[in-house]
């Protein structure tokens, strides 16, 4: 091979092509830059978790995406569902929301364990998509608040001497207008659907728990499976079909309604007409689409 | 000169050519179609499984329980509430059949008495409430209103009661101060006992010139009501339930 | 897993108060301390070189080449805790694919790859192109290799091309500048800018992150500087050490101003949060802000090198032989990095430590092994030395050992 003197014609353009080269460098670089990115990842990662979007991205190439508008579901799925759950259903009819009278909760727990059932949520006590409260204000001016397991069993025996006030308070995601968990997200793996719900794409997310932290409502957690954020969902399964969510149907004292908020008539719209409303945290401009009536001041 | 430039230019080109070419293969296909997600996720949540088939479903089949429920005390509560998730059983009634709750832990979880529950909702104390007996003994799950009309108030208001019972008004009926008709012990809500709503209606035992019952007459406090409190109402300082309170 | 709902456990034991149940489990821990740590460390040994290149500081000039090659070692090992922390590394090119222009975390994968193409790996090369050259004409085997590599084949040694090279290197510095703040700022935005959280939501938090990363970043160089002198037995040139000294004193009163600000502003309006904050600062934070970060990694350092640097006048306050004031000031320099370190400690934990109910402390427990224990942090936090180590090897920032080449061109 024959060795140029570099500084012999200054200025001038290389003779040798790239043939010549020992090492083509601008093949080295840009071949071993994302190799070695894809390499960081896979010594770092654990490579867990359902298939990314790199699946989506085949499945457009081989031509599977069934034609017609409908969409496949999970590229990870077991079974490949024939029917498409979003079938009949339009979107742009809908914009959910919750009401909950606190003056009706029991703190039964019934509702965070038809929860946990429904979304198989897993049993410990670390990980609620919604959960009890229970307030009590005693007479010496202080508030003790608690939340045994998220009240998924009821509550203990409380001391009734020195009571002011006390109360039960339902929580969960507030599936806000202005999702700040939505904003902060890096990736575009959460996000508001037209009807108003807040959902996180399981497949997409990274895991930054990012959304956790600018939740103001502590409404979300990280799944210890699956390793992604997840939250409420206000069982948008259950919406599509017609259903209403499960904490809200196996809510005995009807605490929790649930509804359009477009819809003229309904519970949803006499609550929002007799009830003064109340949300969480409301100078934080989330608006959030949980509705509180008979909300105490003590309520963080 | 001009070397550096073109050299490093040209490994820009490259780098950022390769990063744009992998985006067209590798962002997924539905992102952005809806806002900036991946529009192919909302069908992979609404696809998910029900395990709770809703009350509606069990009405189908079970039309004479859904009937009785429907007209008793547990009408807003779900079938699944107590019996567990039924979308399985509704698919198969044959194949999978929904628990029956035994004993009394279920009952008691939202009628058990606890002080944070709403005044009026129907609660006993477990150890005293014929304790170890189930409570379908007595009470029709599906209609469970109380097997005898309560003779005392006491069985839905026992806070009130207990107060009641260590106070000065310990040996004063509920009905010396409140009109019950016979309707609001078995729908409560549709007819709601009186309360008083002046201070004359004290002032019938507490007034100096006042003749309360002979049995009570003993040592009823008396008060010069021109001059006491002002124009506020009794129970705005004093707790008719426990009156001595301060 | 079972170890980690075993942890989960004793926290939720160990909870003073009322937290929401999903806030048992704090999600930024130890590799997220580390991220800000070490980026800070990049801009902090950027912005001092660009002293020597942008605003002719020469008595720092032989640490130019050196933090160069220190704030590089370091980048590169900047995206490997956040890579460590996301529950799926594997799908963090996405940050690349789709970024969510709304999210200040989106903007780190640009941030990044700006920083460390544009800025830091140009100015190298152009700072050591024509090292390359001559070195890899010299040169046989494996080094002769990577030296040719390096020169991307530009083997021009023209006057004009050495002096469009050094004026590249100016220019470069000089975007360099602000895309320094902007490597550490937008990650004092990601916590700043979190309504969510009364410890982070802080306009001053981008600030104080920006000069507190200065500060660390020539503590830093003041540190490898001696270090290296000492292993090469070279002699330290004083009038460097005690600029570097002085710049350090500089910075570290700014930052010291701005996080009593911070604190003062706090204490006198008195918002709602303020009583669990206290609570958790005499508490759970005692250590780390009392002490660390305030007494030891500020406090003492500012008075340290307040009496002994020259940085007011031409004579520091107490004047002190050069072996004395060495010592001291590497001592300030190994505190500060300390006091740094907790800083992003108590801004990372801290604001996860305090349940958003404002009614409750949780704890952290730093697991000693798995990716996010203490063993991976102290790793993260020895690579970029070793990569320093391999860096040094192969481009000498020795001023020494620097090229000079005639003044014409050899035909």
């Amino acid at each position: 091979m024959k060795r140029r003197d570099p500084s012999a014609m200054p200025g001038s353009r290389e003779a040798d092509g790239p043939a010549n080269e020992p090492v083509d460098r601008r093949q080295f670089l840009s071949r071993s830059l994302p190799a070695g990115w894809v390499l960081l990842t896979a010594l770092t990662g654990c490579g867990g978790g359902p298939a990314g979007p790199v699946e989506g991205g085949e499945e457009a190439a081989s031509g599977q995406a069934p034609p017609g508008g409908a969409e496949a579901p999970a590229p990870g799925a077991e079974e490949a569902k024939a029917e498409d759950p979003l079938a009949g259903y339009d979107p742009s009819q809908h914009n959910y929301a919750m009401a909950i009278n606190v003056d009706r909760c029991i703190g039964c727990g019934r509702c965070v364990e038809a929860c946990k059932t429904e979304n198989d949520v897993p049993r410990e006590p670390f990980y609620f998509r919604t959960w009890i409260e229970r307030y009590v204000v005693q007479r010496n001016g202080h508030t003790v608040v608690t939340s045994p397991n998220g009240g998924i069993s009821g509550f203990p025996p409380v001391e009734e001497a020195e009571i002011l006030r006390t109360f039960f308070v339902p929580k969960l995601c507030n599936h806000c207008d202005n999702p700040p968990c939505v904003q902060v997200c890096p990736v575009g793996a959460t996000f508001k659907t037209e009807d108003g719900v807040v959902l996180v794409d399981h497949d997409y997310c990274i895991g930054c728990r990012y959304c956790i932290q600018a939740c103001p409502y502590g409404a979300r957690f990280l799944h210890p499976v699956t390793r992604t954020a997840e939250k409420c969902t206000f069982c948008y399964h259950r919406l599509v079909k017609g259903l209403i969510p499960a904490c809200v149907e196996m809510c005995p004292t009807q605490a929790r309604i649930f509804g359009d908020l477009d819809a003229l008539s309904s519970p949803l719209a006499r609550f929002q007409r007799m009830h003064k409303i109340q949300t969480l945290k409301s100078h934080l401009n989330t608006e959030p689409k949980v509705l509180y009536a008979n909300l105490d001041g003590e309520v963080s | 000169m001009r070397q550096q430039v073109t050299r490093l230019t040209l490994l820009f080109v490259v780098l950022i050519g390769a990063l744009i070419v992998a985006r067209a293969f590798l962002v997924p296909e539905t992102f952005g179609e809806l806002g900036h997600f991946r529009a192919t996720a909302i069908g992979e949540t609404a696809g998910l499984e029900v395990k709770y088939a809703g009350r509606a479903a069990c009405a189908e089949c079970h039309v004479d329980v859904e009937e009785t429920r429907a007209a008793g005390r547990h009408a807003l509560v779900s079938c699944e509430a107590c019996h567990g998730p039924g979308a399985d059983h509704a698919e198969d009634p044959t194949a999978v059949q929904p628990e029956k709750p035994v004993g009394r832990d279920l009952c008691t979880l939202c009628h058990g008495y606890d002080p944070s529950r709403p005044t009026g909702f129907p609660q006993i104390d477990p150890t005293i409430h014929n304790p170890l007996q189930p409570c379908t003994a007595c009470h029709e799950a599906h209609a469970p209103e109380p097997p005898v009309t309560p003779e005392s108030c006491t069985g839905c208001h026992g806070q009130i009661a207990r107060t009641k019972a260590v106070s000065h008004h310990a040996l004063l009926a509920c009905t010396t101060c409140h009109t019950v008709e016979e309707e609001h012990k078995l729908h409560p809500s549709a007819s709601r006992p009186t309360k008083p709503a002046d201070r004359s209606f004290c002032g019938r035992c507490h007034a100096p010139d006042a003749q309360p019952p002979a049995d009570l007459i003993q040592q009823v406090p008396r008060v010069d009501f021109s001059t006491h409190g002002g124009h506020y109402v009794c129970w705005q300082c004093h707790y008719p339930h426990f009156p001595e309170l301060r | 897993m079972e170890s980690h709902i075993q942890s989960l456990m004793e926290v939720l034991q160990q909870t003073k108060g009322y937290i929401y149940p999903n806030e048992v489990e704090l999600h930024w821990g130890l590799l997220v301390v580390v991220y800000p740590y070490v980026t800070g460390l990049v801009a902090g040994a950027f912005i001092l070189a660009s002293l020597e290149r942008v605003f002719n500081v020469k008595e720092v000039q032989p640490t130019y080449r050196l933090s160069l090659l220190t704030a590089l070692a370091f980048l590169l090992v900047a995206p490997l805790p956040l890579l460590a922390h996301l529950g799926h590394p594997e799908r963090s090119f996405e940050i690349f694919l789709t970024p969510n222009l709304n999210s200040a975390m989106a903007m780190f994968g640009f941030v990044y790859a700006w920083y460390l193409a544009v800025v830091l790996l140009l100015e190298i090369w152009f700072d050591y192109r024509k090292d390359a050259v001559v070195w890899s004409q010299k040169e046989t085997g494996f080094r002769r290799f990577v030296h040719r590599l390096f020169t991307l084949g530009a083997n021009d040694l023209s006057e004009e091309a050495v002096s469009f090279d050094r004026s590249a290197g100016k220019f470069i510095t000089f975007i360099g500048i602000p895309s320094a703040f902007l490597l550490h700022g937008y990650v004092g935005f990601i916590f700043g800018s979190v309504k969510a959280n009364p410890w982070w939501s802080s306009v001053l938090i981008p600030v104080v992150f920006l000069f507190s990363a200065m500060v660390s970043g020539i503590a830093l160089i003041l540190i490898l500087y001696m270090l290296t002198s000492l292993f090469r037995r070279v002699e330290i040139d004083m009038r460097c050490a005690d600029k570097l000294a002085s710049f350090l004193l500089y910075a570290l009163i700014i930052d010291f101003s701005l996080e009593m600000l911070d604190f003062i502003h706090r204490l006198y309006e008195a918002e709602e949060s303020i009583e669990i904050l206290s609570q958790m600062i005499s508490s759970r934070l005692f250590i780390s802000l009392v002490v660390l970060q305030i007494l030891l990694g500020t406090v003492v350092p500012l008075v340290l090198l307040g009496i002994f640097s020259p940085a007011f006048h031409t004579r520091a306050f107490v004047n002190a032989p050069a072996e004395l004031r060495r010592l001291i000031y590497f001592c300030a320099a190994i505190l500060i990095q300390v006091g740094i370190f907790s800083t992003r400690w108590n801004v990372v934990i801290g604001g996860q430590i305090f349940s958003k109910s404002l009614r409750g402390l949780t704890v952290y427990k730093v697991e000693l092994l798995g990716l996010e224990g203490l063993v991976t942090s102290v790793f993260l936090l020895i690579l970029p030395f070793l990569i320093l180590y391999v860096l040094v090897k192969f481009l000498p920032p020795w001023p020494e050992a620097e090229v000079t080449l005639p003044s014409k061109s050899q035909s």
